[in-house]
């Protein structure tokens, strides 16, 4: 039995779909809304995309799959994403990611135990010539040095408090 | 009240990268503190990206530019007077006097930079329809003669010819066919097609516009990757005002012309810039390359007849359509006519987007655009046309940038991508990085490239290791030709290129480690005796 969230769900799926009846090709667009509207595309979505749009699971679940940007589970709350392409490590872009890998404790696609951060690579933001280049939530940052990527990280998770660091009798029960 | 000052700070997204939002921030808050009326536009970049943020004021000798300039430095900068254009050691002169702009030839990226993207007026007032005009007063055909006269050769990749695949499409009868344009631009070390689309989008939209007429196509598409969220929504914008200009619709200028065009965004697959895999994406399928033939151009989009040209090659229409072919055929050399618009990135001192006709050579660019390595120690080697490039060692920068000479070397000019190393690179390293790449982003289809790819990092870790290296040598050319000969599309095919060039021209870096680093210190022996 699907629970009431699940069932909401599945009833914005199906609405989102319905915004993009006339779309050509729709599944991409389709998918990158969801993963837009809740942070990720959850294997519960691929029968309800099928039945809406009259294609196989088999065929959701392969397009889901087959693209690096949509995620089975939700990400950390700040997205970091640094970028290993050529330009970008003819400017040390492996000594940054060696350093964020060590100050964060994880390896690149992974997630810290508290959620906090994921860190991811990318194979170049078209910011070629002030590299190294990368992403924290979306937003473009270059010329990037150790200082300034712990500058980032600090201020996004000033700007983004942890939403399970506090109750809602608004207790702080996680630091 | 006095007339208010025009100020220009970037909102290319490069710039944004450096701070220009928060640079125009304080601008507009320092203005107002000191009692100046000031106007803020967001303009382009004008591809210096060393200078950036660079902040341009006009005034009556010009529009004079201030970079890089820090958001701390504004609150001294205005005080030093920058709003009359008083000098400063930040202070460049007049822009547009600045040799590195000067003597380029910006056709396609004429108004980047220059202009408030967004704005309609901006773009008349600067030339912009007077291709579409040109071509709605002739017929289809004409236009894709002029387009093949013009010699205009696809700047993607592969450098087909612009016009013979129009015709294609052209006479290839259908009552739908599309125009799709390839915006993926995955290629590291490029980025010209995201600054046009932040920087001048309309004439992109003019460029796909003209070529809807030339074939007959009534929709459109434009195929912008996942990582490059600015240029998604400066797209949108630019093609909402479009539609409200009558630029785009069901009477396009008046004149009848049917024709919109809708914005579709990757999911990071690298493969999706192949055309074919592109094709398949905005199906809503999975990027696996077709394949070839049936030809895009007779079965594409849909199945329908799809010309599928890259950024920069449709926003060099409007320009051929307005100046006419013999004026764009007349700059270049050989096979290679026109501009291209290059982009200088890595280790360089002066990065950013160098736009010449063809025919300049790969050092005038490294060095006198460039300035050298950011790092300051010498070059070592030039990555040329992506991921899938050749590798060129410094004494090699006397080619000609030419499609043909460069195909001769054992390269390819690609998409213009020109990414400098410096003398500690190691190109085993990158040789491995060539083979990890594909093997991450291959489509999966065929096994040279999915299998031989994997194979190729194992085996150049085993040279690297010291296990074997002449059989293991033998084995990586063996795994190289495989791939060449046996892959469906240049992922698989041309990533034996980048690999393949780093073993010829930097044979000592394979050498297993422990090995090179006892001639190093057999080395320092000898120059210690002596
Ligand atoms: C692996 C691979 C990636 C490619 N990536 C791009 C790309 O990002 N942008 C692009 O315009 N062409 C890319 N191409 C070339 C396209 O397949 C195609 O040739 C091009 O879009 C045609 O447009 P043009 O004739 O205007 O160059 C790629 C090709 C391959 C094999
Ligand atoms: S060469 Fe690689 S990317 Fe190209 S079709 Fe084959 S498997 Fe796919
Ligand atoms: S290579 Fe890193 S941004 Fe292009
Ligand atoms: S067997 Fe190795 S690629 Fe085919």
């Amino acid at each position: 039995m699907e629970s009431p969230g699940a069932a909401t769900r599945a009833d914005r799926v199906r609405a989102l779909v319905a915004a993009h009846r006339g779309d050509r090709g729709a599944l991409l667009p389709i998918l990158h809304r969801i993963q837009e509207e809740f942070g990720y595309i959850d294997a519960d979505d691929v029968p309800v995309l099928a039945a809406e749009l009259n294609i196989s699971r088999a065929d959701v679940h392969g397009v889901v799959t087959f693209y690096t940007d949509f995620r089975s589970e939700p990400a950390g709350r700040t997205v970091v994403r640094l970028c290993r392409a050529e330009a970008c490590q003819a400017v040390g872009a492996e000594r940054l990611i060696a350093y964020a890998e060590q100050s964060l404790g994880v390896a690149l696609g992974q997630t810290t135990p508290d959620g906090a951060v994921t860190l991811e690579q990318v194979f170049c933001l078209g910011n070629c010539a002030l590299g190294p280049s990368g992403q924290v939530d979306g937003q473009l940052h270059g010329r990037l040095t150790p200082a300034r990527l712990d500058a980032l990280l600090a201020a996004s998770r000033a700007a983004a408090p942890a939403a399970y660091e506090v109750t809602t009798s608004g207790k702080t029960v996680n630091s | 009240m006095t007339t208010p000052v025009t100020v220009y700070v970037p909102r290319d997204s490069a710039a944004l990268s450096v701070g220009a939002d928060l640079v125009a921030a304080e601008l507009e808050r320092v203005a107002a503190q000191a009692g100046r009326s000031v106007r803020v536009v967001r303009n382009g970049s004008r591809g210096m990206l060393w200078l950036e943020p660079l902040v341009e004021v006009v005034t009556e000798r010009g529009r004079i530019g201030y970079g890089p300039v820090a958001p701390e430095r504004v609150g001294e900068l205005v005080a030093a007077g920058l709003f009359d254009g008083a000098d400063h050691e930040l202070c460049q002169g007049v822009v547009e006097e600045l040799p590195w702009l000067r003597n380029q030839t910006r056709l396609c990226f004429a108004r980047v930079g220059v202009i408030d993207p967004l704005s309609p007026e901006d773009y008349v007032a600067h030339g912009g329809l007077a291709g579409l005009r040109a071509a709605l007063a002739t017929s289809p055909a004409e236009v894709v003669a002029e387009v093949t006269e013009s010699g205009l050769r696809g700047r993607g990749g592969a450098g087909f010819p612009a016009g013979i695949k129009w015709k294609t499409v052209a006479d290839t009868p259908d009552t739908l066919k599309f125009v799709c344009c390839n915006a993926d631009e995955g290629d590291s070390g490029t980025f010209a097609d995201r600054m046009l689309m932040e920087g001048d989008p309309f004439t992109l939209i003019e460029g796909m516009t003209i070529a809807a007429y030339a074939v007959g196509a009534s929709e459109g598409y434009v195929y912008i990757r996942s990582e490059y969220p600015d240029a998604v929504r400066t797209m949108r914008r630019a093609i909402a005002i479009a539609r409200e200009q009558g630029w785009l619709g069901d009477d396009i200028l008046g004149s009848g012309l049917r024709f919109d065009l809708h914005v579709r965004v990757g999911a990071g697959a690298y493969i999706c810039g192949e055309e074919t895999a592109m094709l398949e994406s905005l199906e809503g399928k999975r990027g696996m390359v077709r394949a070839k033939p049936p030809i895009p151009a007779i079965s594409g989009l849909f199945g329908k007849p799809t010309v599928v040209n890259n950024v920069l090659t449709l926003a060099s229409v409007p320009a051929i359509l307005a100046d006419g072919a013999a004026a764009y055929q007349a700059l270049g050399v050989a096979r290679s006519r026109g501009t291209q618009v290059f982009q200088l990135a890595g280790n360089v001192a002066r990065g950013g987007v160098v736009e010449t006709a063809f025919g300049m050579t790969l050092g005038e660019l490294v060095h006198t655009y460039g300035g050298g390595t950011r790092s300051g120690r010498p070059v070592r080697a030039v990555q040329v046309g992506g991921p899938l490039g050749a590798y060129l060692p410094a004494d090699r920068l006397d080619l000609p940038l030419e499609y043909e000479a460069f195909a001769a070397a054992g390269a390819m000019l690609g998409h213009g991508g020109v990414v400098v190393f410096d003398d500690t690179v190691d190109m085993a390293a990158m040789a491995r990085f060539a083979m990890e790449f594909c093997a991450e982003e291959s489509c999966g289809k065929c096994t040279p490239c999915r299998v031989g790819a994997v194979r190729g990092v194992e085996t150049i870790d085993k040279i690297v290791a010291g296990q074997d290296p002449d059989g293991n040598l033998a084995l990586l050319n063996d795994l190289c030709e495989l791939m060449t000969e046996g892959s469906l599309c240049a992922m698989g095919g041309l990533t034996p290129m980048p690999v393949r060039s780093a073993l010829l021209h930097f044979p000592d870096d394979f050498t297993a480690r422990t090995e090179r680093r006892a001639e190093e210190s057999a080395g320092r022996f000898e120059e210690a005796k002596s």
